[in-house]
């Protein structure tokens, strides 16, 4: 069994194209939140107007003809296009020297809830409202959710294990947990993992609309007045690889990867329990060889919905007991949206980050206190403080759950 | 007679649980009809296409028991009877 660190991260989000940028904005706890562009629909007749909510975290001032041409775009939905983007990100930090051998056993895993689905909308479209007979001959390969990973395996010519995985609002935390295992074991010499999803399209936002969890304003976590979540697009990589291997060509280890926990609640697709997240966050503890008290930050899952929150602050006090009263907690959806199968990747980036500059980003948007949360949930202001380790927890509909574990690196 | 309001919500109860309808009884409690928290919104969506309103999300997560369910209904089909005999 090796160490394994993080040597590269890469982002794209609603607060900055870019790891510095996402970083700067939530060190200052800099909401990502705004109006949805109208033009979401397959047809300029219909778009946000359709809409009841307003407000999502949207990538500003993306142009993909700055990173792709034409002809590369043409077979790239939005979500694999930050997918490769967030790599790219990722190796350059990390200094990668790619070698043939290298690039042959190198792993990527990617999670995505919704893959390409606008690209799918937009043939439907075609086939059920143009009245056509035929749908783009791309709509399969933009399409599917292991598109983030093709395209990562053919931008860098990595031929090594990769595979998706998709396990909605967790999906990229199982991602990147599962890539921590196959290079602690050895199964892989480095992995790129992580997650993308490009939900802002007409059909996904009545989806989300009709579930009726989305918030009229914006996402206030833990905060008594919460009303919901709000819908955020972006991508996060990791660069993971031994520690020894990073040593050795001289790369800097952000931080160390410790442990990986998973749960099924085995109850309601839409009510989580408490209990799975439990199991989940007692199993990334486990795996990390880690006692309760030496968690310092946890980086929430906190959706800002009601189903969520209260169950996630009980499943802390359960697991922490009284050492929960001096954890810091706090919910970056508050600044980057809920990025679904891109935010456990997201937010354990922002885990990491917290501890390489020694700051914990806050949970913006925080207004009025919850008995029924009444845990230090860092309000509005961001903390300096240097923790020695941190979890971020990811609990997916379908009660599919995963916490990933990191230790700050020396 | 013709379906009340009442007897219609009723009934979008009972189908979209998959009940009898005579199960179905205004004072009948949600815990009762198993209805949790998905299943009302199951409801309220089969209710917005029963009498083609549109029930927001706060005035939805008020919604408890059935009498409500009935009222908030009996309330937004008579402001769409109003409006539309304005226009």
């Amino acid at each position: 069994m090796q160490r394994v660190v993080v040597s590269g991260i890469g982002v794209l989000s609603a607060i900055g194209l870019n790891r510095e940028d996402f970083w700067d904005s939530l060190a200052h706890g800099r909401s990502g939140i705004g109006p949805i562009p109208e033009d979401v629909g397959p047809a300029p007749e219909v778009g946000m107007n359709q809409v009841r909510f307003k407000n999502g975290a949207c990538l500003r001032g993306y142009d993909p003809e700055i990173h792709f041409d034409r002809k590369a775009l043409t077979f790239m939905d939005r979500f694999a296009q930050y997918s490769v983007l967030a790599a790219r990100e990722a190796a350059k930090q990390a200094g990668i020297e790619w070698t043939e051998e290298l690039r042959e056993s190198a792993a990527i895993v990617t999670g995505s809830c919704m893959g390409g689905r606008a690209t799918e909308e937009l043939g439907y479209w075609e086939l059920f409202h143009n009245g056509r007979n035929r749908v783009h001959p791309l709509t399969i390969p933009l399409g599917m959710s292991n598109a983030g990973a093709s395209h990562i395996s053919i931008d860098f010519g990595i031929q090594g294990p990769s595979f998706s995985i998709s396990t909605a609002c967790s999906s990229s935390a199982h991602a990147i947990g599962q890539a921590f295992w196959m290079v602690r074991s050895g199964a892989a010499p480095m992995a790129i993992a992580g997650g993308s999803e490009a939900p802002l399209f007409l059909g996904g936002l009545k989806a989300w609309e009709a579930m009726r969890v989305v918030s009229p304003d914006t996402c206030r976590p833990f905060s008594k007045n919460r009303s919901g979540m709000i819908l955020g697009e972006g991508a996060s990589m990791m660069i993971l690889e031994p520690l020894e291997r990073a040593l050795a060509r001289g790369a800097k280890p952000l931080a160390e990867i410790v442990g990986f926990g998973m749960s099924a609640d085995a109850s309601h697709m839409t009510q989580p329990s408490p209990e799975g997240a439990g199991r989940a966050i007692r199993g990334a503890l486990r795996d990390a060889g880690m006692r309760p008290e030496e968690i310092g930050y946890i980086n929430a899952h906190g959706t800002g919905t009601e189903a969520n929150d209260c169950m996630e602050v009980a499943a802390i006090r359960a697991v922490f007991g009284s050492h929960a009263d001096r954890l810091s907690i706090s919910s970056t959806k508050s600044m980057h949206g809920h990025t679904l199968g891109a935010a456990g990747a997201l937010e354990a980036s922002a885990s990491v980050l917290a501890m390489v500059h020694g700051v914990l980003p806050p949970t913006a948007n925080f207004t009025i206190p919850d008995p029924a949360c009444d845990l230090d949930v860092i309000p509005n202001e961001p903390r300096a403080l240097q923790v020695q380790a941190a979890l971020s927890q990811s609990f997916a509909f379908g009660g599919l759950n995963a916490v990933l574990a990191f230790r700050a690196y020396p | 007679m013709p379906e009340t309001i009442q007897d219609r919500v009723l009934r979008v109860i009972a189908t979209t649980q998959r009940l009898p309808v005579e199960r179905v009884k205004p004072d009948s409690s949600f815990e009762e009809l198993g209805i949790d928290s998905m299943d009302s919104i199951n409801i309220l969506f089969d209710l917005e296409s029963e009498f083609d309103i549109e029930i927001n999300d706060e005035d939805a997560k008020k919604i408890r028991t059935i009498h409500e369910m009935v009222d908030g209904v009996t309330y937004l089909v008579e402001a769409k009877q109003n409006s539309s005999q304005q226009g």
